[in-house]
């Protein structure tokens, strides 16, 4: 009888969890199993269906030695060194858009010798400055992980200097009355208040920093993620190449979703106190 | 005038200085050409005394307290805190903002804005933590040092923001309005724990209110200021013992006299500009 009672409990729990998965994954749970069966029906070579996708993607990366962690080759020569220039560019792409952001957001004078040449520089596409990279820097990480930080460094600098811009004055004067030196309230006020807008700004960035990434490496490379789907479509590898969009995809999610979760911890007085002045 | 960060020396063995906290001498501060804020003001402040400044909404007191903070430069006058001028933020020197819930930051915990200040202080761990303690135990926030300020009400942030400004231990405390937007009892208990410490510390308040009553119940003398832009109207001495009490000080004849003395002088400029 009790137990009975705790097993239905169990079991509701377990309906509403899987209802809940259901309403979030379910469209794309559909429209994998659509593809699916579209791809086998249709049998074309240029479209593997996702199982194949799937258990090739399994021999390429996991079907190294246990001294490995299963991990082959391919992600130690090619995941692995994407996935460092990736990190450094944007990791560049911080320091320098912050600190850059936080002297022209609280300064006139850096803001106005400044801002032209940042507006002009601004509108270059990031791609079209690879040759010029290439010229400058050579063919090695140096020139990736650039790229990636000239590109991506936007609008982590443009939010900086909105948010550094925009501190409460009372916030400032408060600082001021009680001594603060001038790097304490750069460090304890300013950038602070300005950090729900610096981490919007890294967010935005850190999806640019994966496009540029895989831009990057179509160029004059020898290993990549974007390397070896270029390298599979010209050697007609069609699943491969399909293995290495997939792989691009799941990355660029589990870096956002990463990110998200250090945003909510990091602001999350921020959301507390939103939610305190809307109510 | 002298360069910022450098203290020009008044006359500082002289009897009168001694035991000067605060003196402003013809005070003058226009935000731009045509808004004068303030038009002539010279006052002192004793050692240990307890001024209130009353006036009209919008007649200059914060001004007033930014210009003695440092925080804005005056158009004309000088000012000094004990025997050296001000000329850019002043050591000893703590204000309670007439916006507390903005002046809090709401990434710190309570106890934490009431520590910020204190760590950029030459004073050590032990001392700091127990600054902290005492001063939040004054106000009566000690059970609620780990919130952070949007998890409390209007009034406990005020208490906050005088917490924050007890543990700095001021010579010279500087308060606008920092009772506004509490309930009575909340505001007589505050009013109470101030006259309290200032007490137990020996600090020399300057406290802006629009509240008379308040501010002949707290204070050893009372200024009221023209409306803007202001000027001296009266300096009003309140002779009464300390410590006071919010019900039977606040029912004897001389705080009656003082406070419709006050409030009469209070009425008189806008009647006269009325005619
Ligand atoms: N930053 C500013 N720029 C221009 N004018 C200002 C500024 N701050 C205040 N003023 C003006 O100066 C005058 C005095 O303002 P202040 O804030 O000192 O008044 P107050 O006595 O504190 O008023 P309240 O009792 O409402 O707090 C007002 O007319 C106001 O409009
Ligand atoms: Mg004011």
């Amino acid at each position: 009888m009790k137990a009975d009672r705790r097993s239905s409990i169990w079991l509701n729990a377990a309906l509403a969890s899987l209802q809940s998965v259901g309403a979030r994954y379910g469209l794309g749970l559909a429209i994998i199993i659509a593809w699916q069966i579209a791809a086998a029906q249709a049998g074309s070579v240029f479209f593997p269906t996702p199982l194949e996708i799937v258990v090739r993607s399994g021999e390429l990366w996991f079907s190294g030695p246990p001294s490995h962690f299963f991990l082959s080759e391919g992600v130690f020569k090619d995941v692995l060194p994407s996935l460092m220039r990736l990190l450094g560019g944007w990791a560049l792409a911080v320091v320098v858009g912050g600190s850059l952001g936080v002297l022209v957001g609280r300064s006139r004078v850096v803001s106005d010798i400044i801002d032209p040449a940042l507006q002009f520089l601004r509108a270059i596409p990031g791609p079209a400055l690879i040759p010029i990279f290439i010229i400058l820097l050579g063919t090695e990480a140096t020139m990736r992980v650039s790229l990636i930080a000239f590109g991506s460094v936007w609008p982590i600098l443009l939010n900086t200097i909105e948010g550094v811009r925009t501190v409460d004055p009372v916030q400032i004067d408060t600082a001021r009355s009680f001594q603060l030196p001038f790097m304490a309230r750069m460090r304890r006020i300013v950038l602070p208040a300005a950090m729900p807008k610096i981490m919007a700004g890294m967010r935005v960035s850190l999806s640019l920093s994966v496009i540029l990434m895989v831009v990057s490496e179509l160029v004059a490379s020898t290993n990549g993620i974007g390397y070896r789907i270029l390298n599979a479509q010209m050697m007609l590898l069609l699943t491969d190449m399909w293995c290495g969009m997939l792989l691009l995809a799941l990355l660029g999610y589990g870096l956002n979703a990463t990110f998200l979760q250090v945003e909510r911890r990091v602001l999350a007085w921020h959301r507390g106190a939103r939610q305190r002045d809307d109510a | 005038m002298s360069l910022p960060g450098t203290a020009a020396r008044a006359n500082a063995m002289t009897p009168e200085w001694r035991n000067r906290m605060l003196t402003v001498r013809g005070l003058r501060h226009a935000y731009s050409a045509d808004r004068l804020a303030i038009a002539e003001l010279g006052f002192q402040v004793n050692s240990g005394e307890f001024v209130a400044i009353v006036g009209p909404s919008g007649c200059g007191k914060t001004t007033l307290l930014k210009l003695l903070a440092g925080l804005l430069k005056p158009s004309a006058g000088s000012i000094y805190l004990q025997d050296r001028i001000v000329s850019a933020v002043p050591e000893g020197l703590a204000m309670v903002f007439q916006e507390y819930n903005r002046s809090l930051l709401p990434w710190l915990r309570v106890r934490a804005n009431v520590e910020l200040p204190l760590r950029y202080q030459a004073i050590n761990a032990p001392e700091r933590n127990a600054r902290v303690a005492r001063s939040l135990q004054a106000v009566g926030l000690a059970a609620f040092e780990r919130l952070y300020p949007w998890q409390l009400s209007g009034g406990m942030q005020q208490r906050v923001a005088i917490a924050r400004a007890l543990a700095y231990q001021p010579k010279i405390l500087l308060m606008d309005e920092p009772f506004a937007s509490v309930d009575a009892q909340t505001r007589a208990d505050l009013e109470d724990v101030v006259a309290k410490v200032r007490m137990q510390f020996g600090i020399t308040i300057l406290l802006v209110t629009h509240d008379i009553d308040e501010a002949v119940y707290l204070a050893d003398r009372v200024i009221v200021l023209s409306s803007s832009p202001s000027r001296i109207v009266a300096q009003i001495p309140v002779e009464m013992p300390h410590p006071r009490d919010q019900i039977t000080t606040r029912a004897s004849d001389n705080f009656v006299a003082i406070r419709s003395e006050v409030a009469k002088l209070i009425r008189r400029p806008a009647e006269e500009a009325t005619l």
